[in-house]
Formats: structure tokens, C-alpha cells, sequence
């Protein structure tokens, strides 16, 4: 018995457990490269909260992850299904097959894909756009970075919603949508006051979700503006965390003070699929999309 | 049929998915011609895919050699990405079969484990992991990405095999062991067979999320010997010399992406499986 779950076992202490453990405990030293461990005690956390790069990050963060949420992984991914469900299943089919393109395209790609998009010069595809409007073309990534910021990750994560949004729309069962037509309702009608009230728990589930991996997700904010332009303009909290351990200009390498914002971060995860694991009954989800009838 | 009250919808998605198309498009587009104008190829050549017959990109104006050789890349892309694929499915088959199938003291701990994990960062733990593959020797080695890789996937994998497990009804497997079968070889022999499903979504997860890994490369892998396409692609982009040959670029990447769009034609299936389970990327 031992040997079925042994390797997995030890994988998950030595590689998850130990890591969470060791954050909280890097996070009380000032250890740089050299690996010492100087306990400081709670210095990395007084420095956090009168860090005022910590406090436009924060902001940074909050406003990156509740747009991009309420824009594209709930928004537009709500938006998605509901089209799709309600046009001729091959063509929806076709649409939603696209938007999963972005996101299993590898990162280093997609991103690239996009940094070409936006240039400056007025045959990049942005601009070449704007100039059948008659528009000057425009650097986009200094002069909006936010919306490009969301944009990238957006196109990214609206699959997510969008493939249990269709999961849940399509179990409906046929007869209350048929029964609401034959009554005389119009498909806006039964969108607002069937499908909608219908998948409310996969909707709440893919907010709930969605937000924590907004928080803790930097992979394309370091692609394509890894934090700029200028000071601190894009970053967010857990790329901050990785610019102060890995990226520090001058070779400065800070993994106490990088580890005490990661312990942020760690403590917000925990709690967070915790509570995701009870209040959504996570296992029963998982099989099935839940719809209350 | 599409009927014409359909068309308004159809045409306001097609809208609302046309930046895809183009991106991808462009994609295209740069990797056969000089020059690209929105996504019209200038200039149609096939001069950018030239690096494919030694491996060796060169930059212009230098004969020295900036980036490693695209074959030594595809072959630690590929070691990459099938170690991790065959490690989480064996791991994970074992693992999910055990709780499928065993009562022991525990169990219910672990599977709890493997579901608040599931939905918790594992990209948080940069930090702790790069201090650990310190201590281990790890540090700059494909193997210590490979571990790290394998063990932040594995509560989800546990959890898919698990689900197919439950699946398979007790009676073949009791005939099995009643003709004699040790517990392993009933596993192997009869249970395995019959999660052929699970198995492949195991395995194209794994191997897709080993051959995009991006971060864990970036931060634990410092030579060149040991780069992956997704470090190749960022030096190409980010690098000194990325602004000379964009067509180049798009080639590599067009390569790199070429997997994806196997899995993407043809294993779609097992991609939308993948994504209802999938966990903490945006």
C-alpha cells in the first residue's frame, strides 16, 4: 500500500508543505544570497507596511485583479457562453475552441504575439487599425500599459469561466427553456430569469477562484511589462515579491523581505482554498457543474 | 442552421474573437516574409527559417554564437516535458488508485490536502523552493525543475486519476485477485486498461504544462546547456538583439508551438477536461 502512495506522498511534503513552512520562516530573516539566517524578527513586516512601493503595489494589484475579473474572466467569459449556447452548437463550438488558443499557447509566445501587437511604429497591428480611422499611431505600452496589462491577461483568462459557464448552461434541462418559449418569453427574458439564476453557484465558484489566481498570477505582467514603465507602474504584489528575490537591480538580493510579501500571499491562499473547499463543496464541482433546481 | 436571428450574436463574436485570430495570424505572417504591415506579409521568404538546417541562430553583423543551438533546446524542451508527463502519471495513478480504492488511516487527511492544494498557488512558493534546490544540488539542473514541476501538479493529477478510479467498477479487479493477482499486478494488468482516459488527460497536462514552463525555467535554470523553447523565445524577444529579426523569432516560436497545435486539432477533448479541472492560471 505504502508504495502507491509513497513518491506522491513525499513529493507534496518535501516540495508544498515545506515550501509554505519555509516562506513563513525565510520571511522572519534578512537572507540574501549567501543564505544566511539572521533572524530579524518582524522587521521585514514593519518595513512592508511603511514601504511606499508596497502601498502603490498594492493598489496596483487590487485594481489589475478586479478588472481584469470583472472585464474578462467573469465578464467576458458570461458573455462567451451565453452567445455560444444560444447560436448553432458547430459555430459556438468553433468560437470557444479559439478562445482556448491563448491559453495553451506557452506564455513566452502568447506575450511576444502581443509585444509586437502594440508597438509603436504605425504598421504594428494596433496602430495599423487605428490608422483606417484616421487615427496617429500611438506607444501603447507607455501610454496605456493598464489596458494592455488587463487585455493580455484577459484573452487569457476568460476560458476558464467560459468552459464551466457552457458546462452549466448546457445542463439545464431542455424542458425549462421550452416551457419559458412556449409562454412567450424572449431569449434576453429567459437569459435574466432562467440560465442566469440557474448558474449562480458556478458563477460565484469561478469569482471566488479566478480571484486568487489573478492574485497571485505575474507570468504575463513580467512578459510584457514586467512591472514598467517607469516606477513600479504595472507591477503587482506577487511580482514585486519576485522582483526583490530575483530581479533586484545592482544584484541586491532581498528573500526576507521578498518571502515576508510571498507569506501574504501564502496565508491569503490558504484561507482562500480552504473556504473554496467548503462553501462550494469543491468535490461534488469538480464532477459536475452544480446547478440548483 | 444558422437561422438570421442567429446573426447578430454570430457576427458580434466573431468581433469579439477577431484579436485572436489576428494575433495568431501575425504570428504567421512574420515568420514568411521580411516585413509585416498590420498582418500583410512584405515580401514573402522562407530566408527566417534558414536557422533550421545547423540550429544555430545567428545574429547579423557577428559571427558569435548568442543564443544556444534549437535542437540541444527542443531536446531539453522535450526531456522536460515528458519526464514530467510520465513521473505525474505513474505518480498520480498510484496515488489516485490508493484512495480510490484502499480504507486507511489518513486517507481522508490526504485527500483534503490534495483539494485545498489544488486551488493554492504553488508560484508563491518561489522563494522557499529556490532555497531548497540550493540545499539539494538542484539548483541549475533540468531534474530540480522537473521535481518542482511534478510536485505542484500533483494534488490535481491525484485528484483526475482518482476521479476515473472511482469509476471502474470493484468486480473485474476482484476476479483478478481471486485468480491469483497480487494487488500490484491487478492494478497494472486490469485496472490501468480501463482509465485509458484519465491517463492520456494526465498525460497531455503534464506534458503541455512541462514543454510551456516559463517561470520555474527563468528562475532555477542560469546556463544556456539547460534552456528550454520558453527561455529561447524570451531571450529572442527580450534580448539585446531582439529587435533585429522579428521574422526569426516568429519561426522559433511557430516550432515551439507546434504540440500545441497538435493537441489543439486533434486532443481538444482532453483540453476542455483539463480546463474544468484546471487549476490557480489566470
Amino acid at each position: 500500500m505504502a508504495i502507491f502512495l509513497l513518491p506522491s506522498f513525499a513529493l507534496i511534503v518535501v516540495f508544498y508543505l515545506l515550501p509554505v513552512l519555509l516562506t513563513l520562516l525565510i520571511s522572519f530573516t534578512d537572507m540574501d544570497y549567501s543564505f544566511q539566517w539572521n533572524w530579524v524578527g518582524l522587521k521585514n513586516y514593519v518595513q512592508m507596511i511603511s514601504d511606499p512601493i508596497a502601498g502603490k503595489v498594492f493598489n496596483n494589484t487590487l485594481l489589475y485583479v478586479f478588472s481584469t475579473l470583472a472585464l474578462f474572466n467573469v465578464g467576458a467569459a458570461l458573455v462567451i457562453s451565453l452567445i455560444t449556447v444560444h447560436i448553432p452548437e458547430r459555430v459556438g463550438q468553433g468560437y470557444r475552441a479559439l478562445w482556448l488558443l491563448p491559453r495553451i499557447t506557452p506564455s513566452t509566445v502568447y506575450a511576444l504575439l502581443w509585444l509586437w501587437a502594440v508597438r509603436q511604429d504605425p504598421t504594428a497591428l494596433f496602430n495599423w487599425i487605428l490608422g483606417f480611422f484616421g487615427m496617429e499611431p500611438v506607444n501603447w505600452l507607455h501610454k496605456h500599459p493598464w489596458p494592455i496589462v488587463i487585455l493580455v491577461n484577459g484573452f487569457v483568462g476568460a476560458s476558464f469561466g467560459m468552459i464551466i459557464f457552457t458546462a452549466a448552461l448546457k445542463s439545464i434541462p431542455a424542458d425549462y427553456l421550452r416551457a419559458a418559449r412556449v409562454d412567450g418569453a424572449s431569449t434576453l427574458q429567459i437569459i435574466r430569469h432562467i440560465e442566469l439564476p440557474l448558474i449562480k453557484w458556478p458563477l460565484m465558484f469561478v469569482t471566488a477562484y479566478q480571484t486568487l489566481s489573478l492574485l497571485t498570477s505575474y507570468e504575463y505582467i513580467l512578459l510584457v511589462t514586467n512591472g514598467g514603465p517607469g516606477y513600479y507602474t504595472t507591477e503587482v504584489w506577487a511580482l514585486y515579491s519576485y522582483h526583490l528575490a530575483f530581479a533586484q537591480y545592482g544584484g541586491i538580493v532581498k528573500f526576507g523581505y521578498g518571502a515576508a510579501l510571498a507569506t501574504v500571499l501564502v496565508i491569503l491562499g490558504l484561507i482562500l482554498s480552504i473556504a473554496y473547499w467548503r462553501v462550494f463543496r469543491l468535490k461534488e464541482l469538480m464532477v459536475e457543474p452544480k446547478i440548483e433546481v | 442552421m444558422v437561422s438570421r436571428k442567429h446573426l447578430p450574436w454570430i457576427a458580434f463574436m466573431a468581433l469579439l474573437t477577431l484579436p485572436i485570430v489576428l494575433l495568431y495570424t501575425l504570428l504567421f505572417a512574420q515568420s514568411v516574409s521580411e516585413e509585416v504591415v498590420g498582418i500583410l506579409p512584405v515580401n514573402l521568404t522562407l530566408s527566417n527559417w534558414e536557422f533550421l538546417k545547423d540550429g544555430n541562430i545567428r545574429v547579423p553583423g557577428t559571427t558569435t554564437q548568442y543564443y544556444p543551438n534549437v535542437y540541444a533546446v527542443t531536446l531539453n524542451t522535450l526531456a522536460l516535458a515528458l519526464t514530467v508527463s510520465f513521473l505525474e502519471l505513474i505518480f498520480s495513478s498510484l496515488a489516485g488508485y490508493a484512495i480510490s480504492r484502499y480504507k486507511f488511516r489518513g486517507r481522508s487527511a490526504f485527500l483534503a490536502l490534495a483539494l485545498v492544494l489544488h486551488s493554492f498557488p504553488g508560484i508563491t512558493l518561489l522563494i522557499a523552493l529556490f532555497y531548497i534546490l540550493n540545499v539539494m544540488g538542484l539548483y541549475d539542473t533540468l531534474l530540480g525543475v522537473i521535481i518542482i514541476k511534478v510536485a505542484l501538479d500533483m494534488p490535481l493529477d491525484i485528484w483526475i486519476m482518482k476521479g476515473f478510479f472511482d469509476g471502474i467498477s470493484w468486480d473485474m479487479e476482484m476476479s483478478a485477485l481471486v485468480d491469483g493477482c497480487s494487488r500490484l499486478q491487478a492494478w497494472w494488468k486490469v485496472v490501468m486498461p480501463n482509465v485509458r482516459n484519465g491517463l492520456m488527460t494526465v498525460l497531455i497536462f503534464g506534458f503541455l504544462s512541462g514543454w510551456s514552463e516559463f517561470i520555474y525555467v527563468l528562475t532555477f535554470i542560469s546556463s544556456q546547456d539547460y534552456w528550454t523553447f520558453s527561455m529561447l523565445v524570451y531571450a529572442l524577444t527580450t534580448g539585446e538583439y531582439s529587435y533585429i529579426n522579428p521574422g526569426v523569432t516568429s519561426a522559433v516560436a511557430i516550432i515551439y508551438m507546434i504540440p500545441v497545435i497538435l493537441f489543439f486539432l486533434f486532443a481538444q477533448q482532453y483540453l476542455l477536461r483539463i480546463q474544468i479541472a484546471g487549476k490557480g492560471v489566470t
